[in-house]
């Protein structure tokens, strides 16, 4: 039965629960019932006029990155701040050692979303700044030689896929398995070497 | 009083990180690099300072209220130095690259558009 509900309605509900909690913590009305009654109007006439422009779909109401976002969220503050120390640095040291690269990086996503975020997330920290997108491709301006890290930024690409829906999940298992073998593998070659 | 104290510690360093971020602005030699400088000014020198408004704040919904501006800050901003930095390569500024800040294809021109 709810299966079903969230079939037909789902997103409907989560973007008008979503709205209405936003309207109450905006407001801060929560005693007055004439009031709460008009917010719920409005937010049944915007979810409706949501569905009439045809804003409910997959793009319009996200519900598949959540709720691993909210990890990645804290995880990316760390590396924020990590990267704005850097180039603070750069910016106060006497003497400018820059060393400017455009690099590209491959963009797994599933989804066009979660190659948004993934483009975002290398532009929001300051030492990176995607320039460009080709098909699965992003190009990428640093600031340092050391900055254009292609395995530390595929690497955060790993961790968009791994909460952006069900197809992204099995591809990062798959992918991981297939580094733990060749690790194996390279393993065992040292053995038999030794 | 330490809520107090932590959120002028906050305050100084957002100032700090702001200072530091226009500093680049102007040292940086060329305009990819610069929007490198400007990114610390709206993320880190922004978020700090609001933190430190949040404790700062004496009820809630003023708390709210500013924890919903940094969200949108760290929405927004990528996506504006997105345009600027696409709507720069699109419009074939080359980039400066490498230790010694060459950009390929001029070695005689003089940088009349740095």
């Amino acid at each position: 039965m709810l299966r079903f509900l969230t079939k037909i309605a789902g997103r409907h509900v989560v973007l008008a629960l979503s709205m209405f909690g936003l309207w109450l913590l905006l407001s801060g009305y929560f005693t007055y019932p004439s009031l709460l009654t008009f917010g719920i109007i409005s937010v049944l006439l915007t979810t409706w006029l949501a569905q009439r422009a045809g804003m409910l779909d997959r793009e319009g109401v996200p519900t598949r990155v959540f709720p691993g976002i909210f990890a990645y969220m804290l995880w990316l503050t760390v590396e924020i701040g990590k990267s704005n120390l850097i180039v603070t640095m750069h910016a106060l040291s006497p003497k400018l050692k820059l060393s400017p690269t455009m690099v590209t990086v491959p963009a797994y996503q599933a989804s066009d979303l979660g190659k948004v975020i993934f483009a975002n997330s290398i532009t929001l920290t300051p030492s990176t700044v995607s320039v460009d997108l080709h098909e699965n491709n992003i190009l990428i301006h640093a600031l340092t030689a050391e900055m254009a890290d292609v395995a530390g930024m595929i690497a955060m690409g790993e961790r968009v896929c791994a909460f952006d829906g069900p197809e992204g999940r099995d591809w990062v298992r798959q992918r991981k398995a297939e580094r733990r073998a060749e690790a194996d593998r390279a393993a065992a070659e040292r053995q038999a070497g030794l | 009083m330490i809520l107090d104290s932590l959120s002028w510690c906050l305050f100084l360093l957002g100032a700090l990180f702001i200072i530091s971020g226009s500093l680049g602005l102007l040292r940086f030699p060329d305009f990819y690099t610069r929007l490198h400088a400007a990114g610390v000014t709206d993320t880190l020198g922004v978020e700090l300072m609001l933190l430190a408004m949040i404790f700062q704040s004496d009820n809630w919904i003023t708390i709210v209220k500013l924890l919903l501006i940094a969200l949108f800050m760290l929405l927004t901003s990528p996506v504006s130095t997105h345009a600027i930095a696409h709507a720069a390569w699109v419009g074939k500024l080359k980039p400066m690259l490498g230790p010694d800040l060459r950009r390929d294809g001029d070695a005689e021109t003089h940088e009349e558009d740095a």
